[in-house]
């Protein structure tokens, strides 16, 4: 009997040392930081279902969420790389000037800033992704299912991001069909369902039966199957809000590049990177595709997401024009990165102004 | 473009329902600055409807309860209101800013787990009817009961604060507690009263918001309402037939811009933004230079503590 | 039996012990709401109090956050001594931080020891302007203050949001909604290597101190109090009243106005949208608790600021959710209120009489 007890006292003990061991390998924690509340089914929802891969793949994590873009975002960093965190998510572009200066204090602290370009010191890094590309799929496919041929777009800021999205998404609805309008309507928001609601209630009034959004509520998908008209996703699937306007969805995938990076720092690997994954890389991905879609139409989109994946078609090709019939972009070749990163002049077809 | 008389509908339709929580949350409060009290919490009262009207859907699935409990709950957060102002005597403004940060604060905990939840379907009357006039059509027919409702309100307040004798009794609080008192009347019971009225009501606006106009909760989703509320009271000189008017101003304001923007009229959006608060201000201007004027239409005794010394 | 008896004159030992009270109290109900969310409550309470002030950083934060509420509820006090209802700060504070912003963006890439007076003078003048709307609009034509006051606010906030995306933006931003990064000349100094507390707390110890000299040593001060009672007495007795009411507003925008100079400045170095979390509305608080009093004042911008704080290290190492802060906000405010009672009432225990 007592031997059995020391015996099994002393494998426990064995237990508890290899499982240490084997935890102290991969002792590397991350650290999170959001914007939003994770439960808002969009931007910061996203980053949190990334948060639990780099989880399952056996790292710590922690989050801090809805953090204001004050005063306030640098002490939040500056804590999380006090307390023991190797790798900083930042999730939005408004923490980048602390992100950078928290970094210049903690060289072994790894920081990763989403969607910025200031990458100042060695240990801060940048990614983003190339959501465009899912709107090259998403202009297809409105400018197919579209009657009215009056397609509504519900945007939030004009900075190059979301006027990348506006080009790219008319581009591929006018190569389908060259009879189509885009409306814009800018709600000057990220976030806040009742002003989406109302500005995706205008377009559908104005007779648009297909809505676009770049901001990150469900409200406009909702507003969408209450008026009966088309709608995508924004972010995440949103198919479950609105089973019936929701053709597809773009869904952000940050999971792979989170795993990859905390996994680099576990390693020893990491390096400064500014990474900028689409499609092929894993990081844009595209929800199923509704059945309301015309069986020929599903197969064709399903075709460019798999040429937009291996490179073989780009969403900014030869010849584009802007809205004056300069040439952006010549027949033949495709748009640079550069240009697409700062890119701030609308394609030729779509209507109306950038705000100033 | 396309201007024909049924978008013209469609668009004061859309105008009506942006109106409706400003509409309800407003005749609560002005029964409550009626009766002299001013109370700062409509955003807090608001937000807690909103949860609570979601949260109970979710869980109990049923719509009745859902809305009565959002009811309710307006109720019960105003009743910390009433009790400090009332019973403790303490300051208005103080307590009613207190409430709306501890509304938020609390509303968004326990919403917690209820983010990221589709809500569901509210009934819509009439539906059928929509098409059958053209105009009429769209803005007479197919919404909530709670959109009849709130546009049937202002009408109801009116009624009851001229031509019932407890609206009477309500106002003659608000106008001259210290006489109401020595006629018999029960200041503080009658206070109470209108203050509970109040959070049910913005309880209510709240429910609306969560449940029919965007079905899901998120955090501090009322953005503000509360606040416009107040300012809405005040523009309308405490007549409740104004607050409609006003609420269609407040809550048309966004709608048009964006139908500017669609048919491609640029004008900076925060200049569109700012122009109900700044008519308010300066509907407030009106009214108060002239001092007859605003005996008339303001409750004396607004936002002033009441203590009988016995 | 219990009967409720008014006080002639409240106690000066309860008009400071019900403050405490009210804190007390307070950390009770919270303890009893994280137990209630499944926390333990002592070891929440501690990493919402302790935790985020016990090293030096972490205290260094503290006065960071601290400074803006103290100066803005000094500013209240002028206002609310007097029955003023300036309700407004947040506005006052915006729209300094946006002159004092623009006089910054002027200076771009430029240095000289000149710059940073005229930047802060500049917010000054910002907030008095701001304030001096409901100020006249009450004296001239009888507005409700409050009302003008908060409806401001809003008016603000939406004009910085149009200087950030449109005129002002950074011309090398990509069009993001933020100018560009002050020059150093035009930023608050640093205290100390490696922390962020700045220059900025030397202006609200000033306020300090010039409102308790002005509150306990001046007439004005004494007019103050009587203007409070009622305007009509402030007039009989041959008081200006108008003129009081102006003036406490004026100093209630600047103080607001340098508290927004003070963060933009200090450690934001630029503007943008988010330039302060609702400071002008915390600070209404700050000045309750504090009772109005500067010193009173100093220890309520701390308990406050700790709110703040508290609330990002619980969920940091707890994953309380944020809100708490604010839940603890909105109760030591009714906490306060309600033990005010006691200020201006007895409650005798009486045996019956025969």
């Amino acid at each position: 009997m007592h031997k059995f007890l020391i015996r099994s006292f002393v494998s426990s003990l064995v237990l508890l040392f290899t499982l240490t061991v084997a935890a102290v390998a991969k002792d590397v924690k991350a650290a999170f930081v959001y914007i939003g509340p994770t439960g808002d089914h969009g931007w910061t929802y996203q980053h949190d279902v990334g948060r639990k891969a780099v989880e399952a793949a056996g790292f710590k994590t922690t989050y801090v969420e809805g953090v204001p873009e004050s005063a306030d975002a640098e002490r939040v960093l500056r804590q999380l790389a006090n307390s023991g965190h190797d790798v900083i998510f930042t999730t939005s572009f408004g923490y980048m000037n602390p992100t950078n200066k928290v970094a210049k204090e903690f060289p072994n602290v790894k920081f990763e800033h989403a969607t910025g370009y200031k990458r100042e010191h060695p240990n801060v890094s940048t990614y983003a992704a190339r959501f465009y590309e899912g709107r090259t799929i998403l202009g297809t496919i409105a400018g197919t299912m579209t009657k009215s041929n009056i397609i509504g777009y519900v945007a939030s800021f004009p900075i190059p991001e979301v006027i990348r999205g506006i080009n790219s998404f008319t581009l591929a609805a006018q190569k389908v069909n060259p009879n189509i309008k885009t409306k814009i309507v800018w709600a000057f928001t990220w976030y806040d369902p009742g002003k989406e609601a109302e500005a995706a209630k205008a377009l559908i009034d104005q007779g648009a039966d297909v809505i676009a959004q770049h901001t990150d509520s469900t409200a406009i998908v909702q507003m969408a199957e209450k008026a009966g008209v088309y709608a995508f996703g924004q972010a995440s699937d949103m198919d479950k809000f609105a089973p019936k306007a929701v053709l597809t969805s773009v869904e952000n995938n940050w999971g792979p590049y989170y795993v990859d990076r905390v996994k680099a720092v576990a390693n020893g690997t990491w390096s400064q990177k500014d990474t900028w994954h689409g499609i092929g890389d894993g990081m844009v991905v595209i929800s199923d595709l509704d059945s309301q879609m015309p069986a020929d139409l599903r197969s064709k989109v399903k075709k460019l997401q798999a040429d937009l994946a291996s490179g073989k078609v780009h969403s900014f090709t030869g010849p584009i024009y802007d809205q004056k019939g300069n040439l952006m972009v010549a027949e033949g070749k495709t748009a640079d990165d550069g240009m697409l990163a700062g890119m701030m002049t609308y394609v030729k077809g779509v209507e109306g102004d950038i705000p100033k | 473009m396309i201007i024909d008389i049924n978008f013209i509908g469609l668009i004061i339709a859309s105008i009506m329902a942006s109106a409706v929580p400003l509409i309800l949350a407003s005749c609560g409060e002005l029964i409550t600055e009626r009766s002299g009290v001013l109370n700062l919490g409509v955003e807090g009262m608001m937000i807690i409807g909103a949860i609570s009207g979601f949260a109970l859907m979710t869980v109990t699935g049923s719509l009745i309860i859902a809305v009565f409990g959002a009811m309710l709950a307006g109720v019960l957060i105003s009743t910390i209101f009433a009790f400090l102002t009332q019973t403790l005597i303490t300051n208005h403004v103080a307590t009613g800013l207190a409430l709306t940060i501890f509304g938020i604060g609390i509303s968004a905990m326990i919403g917690k787990n209820f983010v990221g939840i589709p809500g569901k379907e509210f009934p819509v009357l009439f539906e059928g009817l929509k098409d059958t006039i053209p105009l009429l059509g769209p803005i007479l027919f197919g919404h909530s009961i709670v959109f009849y409702f709130a546009f049937a309100l202002p009408f109801i307040t009116s009624y009851f604060l001229k031509k019932t004798k407890i609206g009477l009794i309500v106002r003659a609080v608000g106008d001259s507690p210290e006489s109401a008192s020595n006629q018999g009347i029960n200041v503080k019971l009658v206070r109470y009263a209108c203050i509970l009225y109040g959070g049910a009501m913005s309880g209510l606006a709240g429910a609306y918001l969560s449940m029919i106009y965007t079905p899901q909760w998120i955090e501090n989703m009322t953005g503000g309402r509360g606040w416009i509320a107040l300012a809405l009271v005040v523009f309308s000189t405490w007549n409740p037939i104004k607050i409609l008017i006003g609420a269609m101003i407040f809550g048309g304001l966004t709608i048009i811009q964006f139908h500017m923007q669609a048919i491609g009229v640029r004008i900076p959006v925060q200049f569109l933004t700012a122009l109900p608060y700044i008519v308010t201000i300066i509907v407030l201007v009106v009214i108060s230079r002239d001092s007859r004027k605003i005996r008339l239409s303001t409750p004396s005794s607004l936002g002033k503590s009441f203590h009988k010394d016995n | 039996m219990i009967k409720i008896v008014k006080r002639d004159q409240p106690p000066r030992a309860i008009f400071f012990f019900t403050p405490v009270l009210a804190i007390f109290l307070t950390l009770v109900a919270g303890g009893l709401i994280f137990f209630i969310l499944g926390f333990k409550p002592f070891e929440a309470l501690k990493f919402f109090f302790i935790v985020p002030i016990a090293d030096k950083y972490g205290f260094s934060e503290l006065l960071l956050k601290a400074t803006p509420l103290c100066l803005i509820a000094i500013g209240l006090s002028f206002c609310f001594k007097s029955n003023n209802w300036n309700i407004g700060a947040e506005g006052q504070l915006t729209f300094g931080a946006i002159v004092s912003g623009g006089v910054a963006l002027l200076f771009y890439e430029q240095e000289g020891f000149y710059i940073l007076p005229i930047v802060i003078l500049a917010g000054a003048i910002g907030g008095m302007l701001y304030a001096s709307i409901p100020a006249i609009l009450k004296t001239y034509f009888n507005t409700n203050e409050i009302l003008v006051s908060l409806m401001l606010v809003y008016v603000s906030k939406l004009i910085l949001d149009y200087l950030v995306v449109g005129p002002w933006s950074n011309p090398e931003g990509f069009n993001f909604p933020e100018t560009r990064q002050f020059s150093d000349s035009a930023k608050l100094p640093l205290l100390f290597e490696g922390l962020r507390i700045h220059a900025g707390i030397f202006l609200a110890l000033a306020a300090v101190v010039i409102s308790w000299f002005v509150f306990y040593k001046t007439y004005l001060g004494f007019q103050m109090k009587v203007s409070g009672f009622s305007l009509k007495t402030a007039r009989y007795a041959g008081y200006k009243g108008k003129k009081m009411i102006i003036l406490v507003f004026l100093i209630s925008g600047a103080c607001a106005g340098l508290a927004g100079v003070g963060e933009i400045t200090g450690p934001i170095g630029q503007l943008h949208r988010e330039i302060s979390p609702d400071y002008g509305f915390t600070a209404i608080i700050v000045a309750f608790l504090g009772r109005l009093h500067p010193v009173g004042i100093i220890f309520a911008s701390l308990v406050v600021a700790i709110t703040y704080l508290g609330a990002e290290t619980a969920q940091i190492f707890m994953q309380i959710p944020k809100y708490t802060g604010q839940v603890f906000q909105g109760m030591i405010l009714f906490f306060l209120l309600a033990s005010d009672y006691l200020l201006f009432f007895k409650i005798k225990f009486i045996g019956s009489k025969k």
